[in-house]
């Protein structure tokens, strides 16, 4: 049933990412290839994996984008690790007509039954974040399944039982929790430094948090920042008495 | 977005079908339409060719056509479950409609209701069929009003121009009944597509790339670098860039060839040269199908998904 639940699920699973720490590794994201590729949706196929124009399956991916200040002129760059949302209000669920896709009452997560999916990749049309992908060689939709099959192994200790991109991450800038307790430690987390969601406006509530790199601080003002080298320089000032001879004979 | 071949003809395919189921059944109702067997055999033929083809031809983008009998089942919330529905639904009433037309020479007395139906549910097909694109809220340029209203009118345009055409063939009196009403949807087409260019020209953005990333408050935001050095699914899906180069060039062939040069050719055939009417139809239905299927691949290739902000896009 491609109808979201009607009860909003007991649980809101998700993910916090922290954009003020994120080093762009990419450590997650091979993670999350290596865990799922043998994990619910299994395989991750890759499409020419050695040859030219590869193309593959994966739930996880790194952008980096840099925000200049207009006024200041002041830059900063931001890697944006980005995965499924588990939104609230999944339209790739709600637009599905086989009932391939769900999402799960008892914790929110979102996850494709590739035994029924018809590979009509309307659930990627839907879906404003990309978190969906196509594989071509089974035919049907994957995504990220919050690492459903480990975050509830009891094979595992408790400490590895958090999705592979979480467990894997050097700096810790990834978080997993249920942020539907507001009184979760993730869920205070995202309070504390004002965590948000991606594209609100788009009105698919997205589980998913991401908080904002933390203010510069300790700028330096203008005039005590180091001095910039221009590429062509035509001053001779300071050099010696060869060097001067010699740019005087070639500026001739 | 990715203009797939298979989409494109079903489209455009199911949609003159439709359109001719409806006018098949309207028109005779009114008395326009000779309740012949040979007439009826063709015109329904090449309306069900047309309906049962597109079907046929949107499974073959799927991952796993073989099931996609499932595709009925979610209609409580999926338009495209909704549109396979109401397509099998139309086969039954246009079905009987179109045997009693062919083999009791009646189409409009008690086959009357069965015939109405099938031309309820043959635009009801086509508004589902519009709904599939208009209710993506990620594809800006689908999700406007203008959606549902081109699909209803094209539909009903090239049903008109084709059932003109097989009038022609036939040498019957009533094309021109439908040469007239063909000229008037013809314009109406021509408006309608016009003024869902302008709307989707003018639209505010919906979606930026500071929105999608909310780093707006840092300043202004743009990629640096991408996941990937190739493209990957989410860009061979929904990056298309060919059209918006060539929009422009496409959108005035388009106009011609769907709209301008059918409407002259049949002004001719009506008024100029009745004589060479059948050859002047074929120009005008060859003409029709290269600008519906050029405004169709339009209609795909110059829309722009949300996710683009991701990679590179600023505003959508």
């Amino acid at each position: 049933m491609t109808s979201l639940p009607r009860k909003s699920p007991r649980q809101k699973l998700g993910l916090v990412i922290d954009l003020d720490i994120c080093v762009a590794c990419q450590a997650c994201a091979v993670n999350c290839k290596e865990w799922n590729t043998s994990g619910h949706s299994a395989p991750l196929t890759d499409m020419n994996p050695y040859g030219k124009g590869q193309n593959g399956v994966w739930y996880n991916r790194i952008h980096s984008f840099e925000a200049v200040d207009v006024k200041t002129g002041d830059s900063q760059t931001i890697n944006f690790p980005k995965s499924c949302l588990h939104c609230e209000d999944a339209p790739c669920v709600t637009v599905c007509p086989t009932g391939a896709s769900y999402k799960r009452e008892e914790d929110g997560i979102v996850l494709v039954n590739g035994d029924i999916c018809i590979g009509c990749k309307l659930c990627s049309w839907a879906c404003p974040y990309g978190a969906r992908e196509y594989d071509e060689t089974e035919g049907v939709m994957k995504k990220c399944t919050l690492c459903v099959d480990k975050i509830y192994n009891e094979t595992l200790s408790p400490s590895s039982r958090v999705p592979a991109c979480v467990s894997t991450c050097p700096v810790g800038a990834r978080h997993f929790g249920d942020l539907g307790d507001p009184h979760s430690e993730i869920s205070r987390l995202v309070e504390a430094r004002r965590g948000f969601a991606l594209m609100p406006e788009q009105g698919t509530s997205p589980v998913n948090r991401y908080l904002p790199p933390r203010p510069k601080q300790h700028q330096k003002p203008k005039e005590q920042t180091p001095r910039m080298l221009e590429h062509k320089d035509d001053s001779t000032d300071g050099a010696g008495l060869l060097a001067r001879w010699v740019d005087k004979v070639l500026s001739a | 977005m990715h203009p797939a071949k298979s989409v494109i003809f079903f489209t455009t395919g199911s949609g003159a079908g439709y359109g001719m189921l409806v006018w098949l059944a309207i028109l005779a109702l009114m008395g326009y339409q000779p309740a012949d067997s040979a007439y009826g055999l063709v015109a329904f033929g090449l309306a069900f060719g047309l309906v049962a083809g597109g079907l046929v031809s949107s499974t073959f983008h799927l991952g796993h056509p073989e099931r996609a009998w499932r595709a009925m089942s979610q209609w409580r919330s999926s338009w495209l479950s909704r549109e396979g529905v109401a397509a099998i639904a139309t086969f039954v009433p246009t079905g009987l409609y179109a045997l009693s037309w062919i083999f009791l020479n009646e189409n409009h007395t008690f086959s009357a209701p069965v015939g109405l139906l099938g031309a309820f549910l043959s635009l009801a097909t086509v508004y589902c069929t519009s709904m599939i694109y208009g209710s993506l809220k990620t594809i800006p340029a689908w999700h406007t009003g203008w959606t549902q209203v081109s699909y209803l009118v094209f539909a009903l345009m090239t049903g008109a121009v084709l059932l003109w055409f097989v009038c022609v063939i036939f040498a019957l009196p009533e094309a021109i009944t439908l040469a007239r009403l063909s000229l008037f949807l013809l314009v109406l087409g021509l408006i309608v597509k016009v003024m869902y260019w302008r709307s989707i020209d003018e639209a505010p953005a919906t979606s930026t790339i500071e929105s999608a990333t909310g780093l707006g408050k840092l300043g202004k935001v743009s990629l640096v670098e991408a996941p990937h050095s190739e493209d990957n699914y989410l860009l061979k899906e929904m990056g298309f860039r060919i059209a918006r180069k060539h929009a422009n060039k496409l959108r005035v062939i388009a106009l011609l060839l769907g709209f301008v040069v059918p409407f002259a050719l049949i002004v001719l055939a009506l008024y100029g040269l009745p004589q060479l009417q059948t050859p002047i139809a074929i120009l005008a239905v060859v003409a029709g199908i290269c600008g519906i299927v050029t405004e169709r691949w339009l209609f795909f290739a110059e829309a722009k998904h949300v996710v683009t902000l991701y990679y590179g896009e600023s505003r959508v």
